[in-house]
């Protein structure tokens, strides 16, 4: 017998790990991230007779937390005493960990707001404004507790805008600088005018504990660009709305990066107000050990013959870490000659780390173009591994190669050379870290 | 002049039915300067050979050895071989989604040298064997082998084959699905290759027809994973004429031999 041992054969080979966290035979239990909190005990009906632990076992949460049965029937509301407190069951937060928001969802959010620096070349116009200022919720109105919370604390805002029919030369920088770990609220708005092109880079740095709104407008034939980098410090959480509203024609490009910080949950949308815009949003995140970063976000048809693409790429390495991708993307009655895609893979590089993907597709019409979804998560291919090992390179050598270009097709989607290389480099730390 | 020695090779893979043997001992040796044909029908076992050779995780040699130069090559892995000197031209190259060509290119090169190669003289030979292969200079800018066509693909996998230097190539059935333009193409890369004078080459083909462009000095007729026939390239062309249809009956009468 020759010695050709196991060793070989298990490149990459999936774990024996009988189930995964938060699955049983029969499925998946909803929250257990949240199973636990004094929230979830309130709220769950287990003391009746009838609601002993098997009978739970096999409800979804025993009636509470039903989705909604349509993306286009969610509460919005400036008032934050219109959302309930949360539990931990609802559709939108079960993945969430509610005990790691510090706050965000049950205080005032009375700390000091990050700091605001923004660079942006001349003939884009800065301001700092009071919470009157008219532009503030023209495109964004708060769709879920947190994102209300910040809106009824927030001090100040920084507007950005682009005037109408100019082209930036080179890109808006907004660098937001945590203040410390007390919870706190931020607002942005990026307006772009009529035909005008730019990039906005949003930077978050440092430590913090805020929930922040963006309201991003992009007025007909605009094309605006946002970049939403996450490189926080490991103690850091952050909880970002970003809600774009286009115009006619309007092109508009989202892309979240998420690498820093300790929970990380960014909810982005776009909605169509007029025909003939076109939306891609792309996300990258790396999770590490520990961290829990999600993104959920939503894209609105609600008008004919507009275009949207979304692609997140995610990789996560270590004990628990977690990432959430939740797509809803939402082709109303009206919305014929849409055509849409949504995508989301997942790349677990280690035991022990999770991804939740959920792709929702709601088709009010039969009259489009095209709408597509699609997830999928493993491990590395091992035929990937195997081509690159047949030419020579060690295995350690050959995964990070593979995971750097899984990761590289959002990259690749930025478009400002300087802020490629960095985020290339901070990919290949976070690949570093465990040496994969 | 180096030696790659097959001794009695068993191996087998799992199926959702069991265990199944594929190769049920097969020897050979090649040593440099030699090109051996390995020649059979569908399922005969030869790309099985290929790919165990290489170390692909989904074979497991039962027993047998395959040394090169004295080297134990079963015990090393799947880079290791690679870097010992043996070449796989795959039968089906992977796409590798968001890697550079000249990104993969210079991390083999590098890996299989150990050092780094000269960054001008390199640019320059990759560019001038691409040329040679006629693959467009703006492939070394493409993902590998993404969006590549089938005989782009085993044009890239002789790119390779050119630009490693192994001591021993093993082609698995580089021929399939090219036209003769391309067939052309690839098979001169492989010439030029060999012509060094520093490489071994096992060709492991279904059809005859690379045979008129590559030649081979011994050929074995693979059946049922066992050599059953062997000669020098008259064999070829007595294969060309005849198939293998004659081997049917042979394989049937040894396996009613074996029950017996």
């Amino acid at each position: 017998m020759t010695d050709i041992t196991t060793e070989k054969a298990r490149i990459g080979a999936p774990s024996a790990q009988p189930f995964i966290d938060g699955f049983t035979e029969e499925g998946e239990s909803l929250s257990p991230i949240n199973a636990g909190t004094a929230g979830s005990t309130a709220a769950a009906p287990s003391a009746g007779p009838l609601a002993g632990d098997s009978a739970k076992s096999h409800s979804h949460g025993g009636g509470v937390g039903i989705p909604d049965s349509s993306r286009a029937g969610r509460l919005t509301s400036y008032q934050l005493a219109d959302f309930k407190p949360l539990t931990g069951l609802e559709e939108d937060w079960r993945f969430t960990p509610l005990k790691r928001l510090r706050g965000l969802h049950s205080e005032v959010l009375s700390g000091a707001a990050p700091a605001v620096a923004v660079t942006a070349p001349a003939g884009v116009v800065v301001e700092t404004v009071g919470r009157d200022d008219k532009r503030i919720g023209q495109a964004g109105i708060p769709e879920d507790r947190v994102s209300a919370n910040a809106w009824e604390n927030f001090a100040e805002a920084t507007v950005v805008t682009v005037p109408a029919e100019f082209e930036a030369e080179g890109e808006i920088s907004v660098v937001v600088t945590g203040a410390g770990e007390e919870a706190s609220a931020q607002h942005i708005v990026i307006v772009a005018e009529r035909f005008s092109k730019s990039v906005v880079v949003l930077e978050h740095q440092g430590t913090a504990i805020v929930s922040e709104n963006v309201e991003i407008i992009v007025e007909d034939g605009a094309q605006l660009t946002v970049i939403s980098l996450q490189e926080w410090n490991d103690n850091a959480v952050h909880a970002s709305s970003q809600q774009a509203k286009l115009g006619r024609d309007a092109k508009f490009k989202h892309i979240v990066v998420s690498l820093g910080g300790d929970l990380v949950r960014v909810t982005p949308s776009a909605r169509f107000t007029a025909p003939g815009g076109e939306a891609e949003m792309f996300g990258l995140y790396f999770a590490d050990a520990g961290q829990h970063l999600e993104q959920r976000l939503f894209v609105d048809h609600a008008v004919a013959n507009c275009k949207s693409n979304v692609l997140y790429k995610g990789a996560l390495q270590g004990r628990n870490a977690h990432a959430v991708w939740v797509g809803d993307v939402l082709i109303r009655k009206e919305a014929e000659g849409t055509d849409s895609y949504e995508a989301n893979r997942n790349l677990l590089l280690t035991d022990g780390a999770r991804a939740d993907s959920v792709p929702n597709l709601e088709i009010e019409t039969g009259l489009i173009e095209g709408a597509g979804h699609a997830s999928a998560t493993g491990r590395l291919d091992d035929e990937h591994l195997f081509y690159l090992m047949a030419r020579g390179i060690p295995e350690d050598v050959a995964r990070r190669l593979v995971v750097r270009g899984f990761l590289n097709e959002i990259i690749q989607q930025i478009k400002v050379p300087a802020l490629e290389e960095r985020l290339t480099a901070a990919v290949e730390r976070e690949l570093a870290v465990s040496d994969n | 002049m180096s030696t790659l020695e097959i001794k009695d090779l068993h191996v087998s893979i799992e199926t959702e039915q069991g265990t199944k043997e594929i190769l049920k001992g097969v020897s050979l040796t090649i040593k440099t300067g030699e090109t051996h044909a390995i020649m059979g029908p569908n399922g005969s076992g030869k790309s099985t050979l290929a790919s165990t050779i290489a170390g692909h995780p989904r074979y497991t040699v039962t027993s047998g050895s395959i040394t090169l130069d004295g080297e134990d090559v079963l015990a090393m892995s799947v880079d290791e071989r690679a870097r010992a000197g043996v070449f796989l031209a795959m039968q089906y190259p992977v796409e590798v989604p968001g890697v550079t060509m000249t990104n993969f290119l210079r991390t083999a090169k590098t890996a299989i040298d150990g050092e780094a190669p000269a960054l001008r003289t390199w640019t320059k030979d990759v560019k001038a064997a691409m040329a040679q292969l006629r693959i467009d200079a703006d492939f070394a800018q493409r993902n590998v082998n993404e969006g590549f066509s089938g005989g782009e693909k085993k044009r890239v996998e002789i790119l390779q084959l050119e630009l490693f230097k192994p001591k021993f190539a093993v082609l698995d059935e580089t021929d399939s699905g090219l036209d003769v333009d391309a067939l052309k193409v690839v098979s001169e890369g492989v010439n030029r290759a060999h012509e060094g004078g520093n490489m071994g080459t096992l060709l492991i083909t279904h059809y005859t027809r690379i045979l008129r462009y590559i030649k081979p000095d011994f050929v074995h007729v693979f059946v049922d994973g066992q050599v059953v026939e062997e000669g020098g390239p008259e064999l070829a062309d007595r294969l060309e004429e005849e198939g293998y249809d004659r081997y049917a009956t042979g394989a049937a009468t040894i396996a009613a031999a074996a029950q017996a």
